[in-house]
């Protein structure tokens, strides 16, 4: 039997609430969200926070999905079950839908939120790709009040990320812009894992040619979950077949994958390269 | 810490301690131990009850969460001596064989059920595929929660 070993518990009643027992219990507290990282994390004794600091009680506060002017907002509280489901995300960004339809299993996206998958920063985190290969924004909110840090800067390592010990993930915003199509492919050992590789694709076209790329990558080292070299490639190219598989090789040469028990590091790879492929066809086709 | 949990319609408030795990309070508080618990890691989704009608893995859940909240757990299925339509039809169409993952299996369906009373055969796959069923390999519990949809 796994049990978590001892802590202190508080609920937030708010965001202010929640910073201020941040503050109050220090570094060694930790918010839960969902707890579907943080609580296994616990009853393996990965994680022994001396505090959790429950925010479910603001999931409103820290809630919705709305368009707000040229951006898409996503609380840090919205359930992986409630993006999947939500056609304002969706219709934008079938992106969203093509992610979380293979995040988890639906019962495991009952629980889990938005904000703990980015906070959780595992180099294995599809959503990490999504918001990477979007160029979405984080908004933090700490004692000093807010900032804005891009997703491309959020992840500072292996479950590291720019949020520090007493801040708190607000929201996601994710710019729209017309002519945008987006797909996400991903390969797992079985329904509900995690991803052997997978890779997102946002494009924008505008008179025949790419605008704007974006490139998403999860599981195979990708600095920062993205791959800026295979964008800068394909800015300003038609939107053809030959340019997608170029795209992906460029994609690949940059990743540094792991062998690990889902599979070798050239395997990965070659994934890398070849879902790169097919994210951007179909992101093309949808836009 | 004190709690009050309302589970399966009745009121419960007990001192516990804040990782204690809702499966372990439900079966070892309560002493409701219908619901099953594999394997500890969030996977087998045997521990599944539902939280304010949402079916969640009662494993990866803290009993302190569930505090002032509603609970399912199979045995509040069951009304006045009358099976539910997903549990008639786990017996009509044999979607058990050992009963391990059935508690869940039941939640699940039930769950499912009250947001799409008629959902296809991919629909149910879909919903059940975070929960393991060593015995019967799933076709006869697809067919017995499509059995309960029919009975409606
Ligand atoms: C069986 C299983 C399968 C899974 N499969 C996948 C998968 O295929 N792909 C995938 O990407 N993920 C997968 N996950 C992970 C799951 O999606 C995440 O665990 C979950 O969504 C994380 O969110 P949470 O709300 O549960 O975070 P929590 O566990 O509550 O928190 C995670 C971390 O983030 C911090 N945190 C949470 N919210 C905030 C906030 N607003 N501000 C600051 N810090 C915060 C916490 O302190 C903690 O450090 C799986 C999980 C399980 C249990
Ligand atoms: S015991 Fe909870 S998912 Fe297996
Ligand atoms: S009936 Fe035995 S595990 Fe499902």
């Amino acid at each position: 039997m796994q049990v978590p070993a001892t802590f202190e518990y508080e609920r937030a009643e708010s965001v202010p609430h929640a910073l201020e027992l941040l503050e109050r219990y220090g570094p060694e507290a930790r918010v839960v969200a969902g707890g579907h990282s943080l609580i296994p994390m616990m009853k393996l004794r990965l994680a022994q926070p001396e505090a959790l600091i429950d925010i479910n009680g603001l999931a409103d506060e820290l809630g919705g999905i709305a368009v707000e002017g040229d951006e898409l907002a996503i609380g840090a509280m919205v359930r992986h079950t409630e993006l999947l489901e939500s056609a304002t995300a969706t219709d934008l960004f079938p992106i969203f839908r093509d992610a979380e339809r293979v995040i988890a299993d639906p019962i495991v996206r009952n629980r889990g939120t938005v904000g703990g998958s980015l906070c959780q920063g595992d180099p294995s985190e599809d959503l990490s790709a999504v918001f990477a290969a979007l160029r979405a924004t984080a908004v933090i909110q700490g004692p000093g009040g807010m900032r804005t840090v891009p997703v491309r800067r959020f992840h500072q390592g292996p479950y590291e990320t720019a949020v520090e010990p007493n801040e708190l993930l607000i929201q996601l915003r994710v710019p729209v812009a017309a002519g945008t199509g987006s797909a996400y492919e991903k390969v797992e050992r079985r329904v509900g894992d995690w991803p052997v590789a997978a890779a997102g694709a946002v494009l924008r076209i505008e008179g025949g040619v790419i605008a704007r790329a974006g490139i998403g990558l999860t599981a195979v080292g990708a600095a920062h979950f993205c791959a800026p070299e295979a964008e800068a490639y394909l800015e300003g190219r038609a939107p053809d077949e030959e340019a997608f598989a170029q795209a992906g090789r460029i994609a690949a040469e940059h990743c540094e994958p792991h062998a690990d028990q889902r599979g070798p590091a050239d395997y990965k790879r070659h994934l890398a390269a070849e879902l790169t492929r097919r994210a951007l066809a179909r992101a093309a086709g949808r836009s | 810490m004190r709690i009050t949990v309302s589970v399966n319609g009745q009121s419960y408030t007990r001192d516990v301690e804040p990782r204690l795990l809702l499966v372990h309070f439900l079966r070892d508080e309560l002493d409701l131990t219908g619901t099953h618990w594999g394997c500890d890691t969030s996977n087998c989704g045997v521990c599944t009850v539902q939280l304010d009608g949402v079916p969640v893995k009662s494993c990866t859940v803290l009993a302190v969460m569930a505090d002032g909240h509603e609970v399912t757990t199979v045995e509040g299925l069951e009304r006045d001596g009358e099976l539910d339509a997903v549990q008639k039809g786990f017996v009509e169409c044999h979607g058990l064989q050992c009963g391990f993952c059935t508690p869940g299996m039941l939640l699940t369906a039930r769950a499912l059920l009250d947001r799409d009373p008629d959902p296809d055969e991919a629909r149910i796959r879909e919903a059940i595929s975070g929960q393991l069923c060593r015995c019967t390999g799933y076709e006869n519990i697809v067919r017995s929660i499509r059995w309960a949809a029919e009975a409606r």
